[in-house]
């Protein structure tokens, strides 16, 4: 489950920096003229740092970086890049589940279809969101709204940020399996353009079923994977525990987003600023915005019909087999 | 019987009849009910006394479902590869080759159903829990497009434990894959049955499972998204007896029919004749 700790340990050096940095630009008393440029050096340090300390994640930090709750969740991007945001509850069915949300918003002005994952930023919030694990009327109200865009011709941007589809005694009485199944089906279909954009940890079905678009972008320091490095740990080798298993998991998983260009599972990577989304949420939902524009403009060029056989052929490519 | 009819292709028995001559005795898994093989084979593998029905093969459900002598496999030259180079994917690939035949998780076949063109997908347990990797996205994906070139039902036998994870996210996508395929032959108004067996859960179920235009399951499968057991560990409780049956899906809304074995082909073949604007066979009026 996604609680990991605020600071993770590989940032530890980041941490210390920051702190010494701090206690430099609030140092009490007369400030000596040598402790600017020593802030100025040690400024430029911290910089070198977390450049070195991002460009070498390993793929279990990664997985650690994408489940921290400092990090961007949907609404943040929303509120950053979004406009005019109007948000839409329910299923019309049993319920409005929090895990999911959605609604009308603008980008650069014109219309789009928001549809996401929404984690919490704390217990509080965890509780109400189910720490962003979907039931099946929070996939149906996904469709739904998806849908809604379909009748007006808007195209639908959607945000991947789940640990998983909740396993729950609910979730299976109202059908999961069928909620997934369905949205996978009716997304292959839509009429209108769909990017999907793994923010956070694409976690399996339940990831999926927010993830069947003409563009799948990743940030660069999400992970997307059929199974939790420690599910597959538990598995396969009986120990979903121990930081080698989930280590050696979290390697043969080919999870990262630069993995996934390379399956061309994902389209594109959005960069993250440096030290990760985390560090500045601003520059993360600037770069994202960037990049959704770029990818939008180039789909709203394609009818319906085109643009529908496209992303049928890409996912009916899907796969690695031999013959 | 149909069923009777000897397999096209070599398939290794399973382990227990290796220990055992032919005319031995089987017990029931579920009732402990004790008589001849024989007796067994001749009731479709369901418990004479407590009607249970017992995981069989593939190729025994070719026999249930295809009219004698129709049956012709396809797809047979696609084999699983090791993209992510899987720690101990490569063996353990070459050991369920051993033990299940060469079809992976999949036989895919075409033929005929009571006078009918079918194409039909079987899942087989017996391969690495019917794991779903690549083939048998692409082995799915080969069917539907027969179905939907010739316009023939398409019907699918599932059983499976979910996504084969040593493809990593490649045997996720194969959900997608399986689902953009079934939206074109939805889209030209071909029939699609899916048939649910003991178990189904994981990617299986979360996609061309649950897509059926009927969706039958046979009595007693296990089927849902999560496992029993991944349940039980999350809520932190005991599941209520008889959750995620099939009679119990069939109370909650989620599948159209329960269906025993010895019914299967007759049903499927008037489901299809419903969808296929075909009038009703002679025969299937009375049953
Ligand atoms: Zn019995």
């Amino acid at each position: 489950m996604a609680t990991a700790a605020t600071t993770m340990d590989f940032e530890k050096p980041i941490a210390e920096l920051e702190r010494k940095i701090d206690e430099l630009k609030h140092a009490p008393g007369d400030r000596a003229v040598n402790v600017d440029d020593e802030i100025i050096s040690l400024e430029r340090k911290l910089s070198e740092l977390r450049g070195d300390i991002y460009k070498n994640l390993t793929p279990i930090q990664r997985v650690q970086v994408a489940r921290n709750v400092r990090r961007p969740f949907m609404l943040d991007y929303v509120a950053r890049i979004f406009t005019d945001f109007v948000e839409l509850h329910g299923d019309r069915a049993f319920r409005d589940d929090a895990a999911i949300v959605g609604g009308w918003a603008r980008l650069d002005g014109e219309t789009v279809m928001l549809v996401g994952h929404q984690r919490g930023h704390d217990t509080k919030e965890n509780l109400r969101r189910n720490f962003g694990m979907p039931h099946p009327e929070g996939y149906r109200k996904a469709l739904r709204l998806m849908k809604l865009a379909e009748k007006f011709h808007v195209p639908v941007l959607t945000f991947i940020d789940t640990p998983g589809a909740y396993p729950g005694l609910g979730a299976e009485e109202r059908g999961q399996s069928e909620a997934i199944a369905r949205n996978l089906l009716e997304m292959s279909q839509l009429q209108v353009p769909i990017i999907a954009t793994v923010i956070g940890e694409g976690g399996s079905g339940g990831a999926l079923a927010l993830g069947v678009a003409d563009r799948v972008l990743m940030m660069e320091n999400a992970v997307y994977s059929v199974i939790t490095v420690e599910g597959c740990a538990a598995i396969l080798w009986k120990d979903g525990k121990s930081p080698e298993m989930r280590d050696r998991a979290a390697n043969a998983l080919r999870i990262t987003s630069p993995d996934l260009l390379e399956m061309r599972v994902i389209d594109e990577i959005v960069p993250e600023p440096e030290g990760g989304a985390h560090a500045n949420h601003e520059a993360a939902a600037r770069s994202l915005a960037e990049v959704l524009n770029t990818n939008l403009e180039e789909l709203r060029k394609l009818r319906p019909e085109r643009l529908v056989r496209r992303r049928r052929q890409k996912y009916l490519r899907m796969g690695q087999w031999a013959e | 019987m149909a069923w009777f009819r000897k397999d096209k292709k070599p398939r290794s028995p399973r382990r227990e009849r290796l220990e055992i001559p032919a005319d031995a005795w089987e017990k029931c898994e579920s009732c402990g009910y004790t008589d001849i093989t024989e007796k067994f084979v001749r009731n479709l593998n369901v418990c004479p006394n407590c009607g249970f029905h017992r995981r069989i093969r593939a190729w025994d459900y070719a026999n249930i479902f295809l009219d004698e002598g129709t049956a012709e496999e396809t797809e047979v030259e696609i084999r699983s590869a090791d993209p992510l180079g899987f720690p101990e994917y490569a063996q353990r690939l070459k050991k369920a080759t051993a033990n299940a035949g060469e079809g992976d998780a999949i036989l895919t076949l075409t033929g005929q159903l009571g006078g009918s063109p079918i194409s039909l997908g079987i899942m087989d347990f017996a391969f690495m829990g019917g794991s779903m990797g690549s083939v048998v996205g692409e082995k799915i994906a080969r069917l539907g497009q027969r179905s939907l070139e010739k316009k023939h039902p398409l019907v699918i036998v599932c059983a499976s434990g979910g996504a084969r994870m040593q493809e990593g996210v490649l045997s996720l996508m194969q959900m997608a894959k399986a689902s953009a395929m079934l939206s074109q032959l939805a889209e030209r108004r071909v029939p699609y049955v899916s048939l649910l067996t003991n178990p189904t859960t994981g990617g299986v179920s979360a996609s061309f499972a649950m897509l059926g235009d009927a969706i039958i399951a046979e009595p007693g499968a296990v089927v849902g998204f999560a496992g029993p057991r991944v349940i039980k560990q999350t809520i932190g409780q005991d599941l209520p007896e008889g959750f995620q049956t099939a009679e119990f899906l069939l109370e909650h809304g989620i599948v159209d029919i329960v269906v025993p074995r010895h019914e299967l082909k007759p049903t499927v073949g008037r489901l299809l004749r419903h969808m296929s604007g075909k009038p009703a066979a002679t025969g299937w009026l009375s049953t």
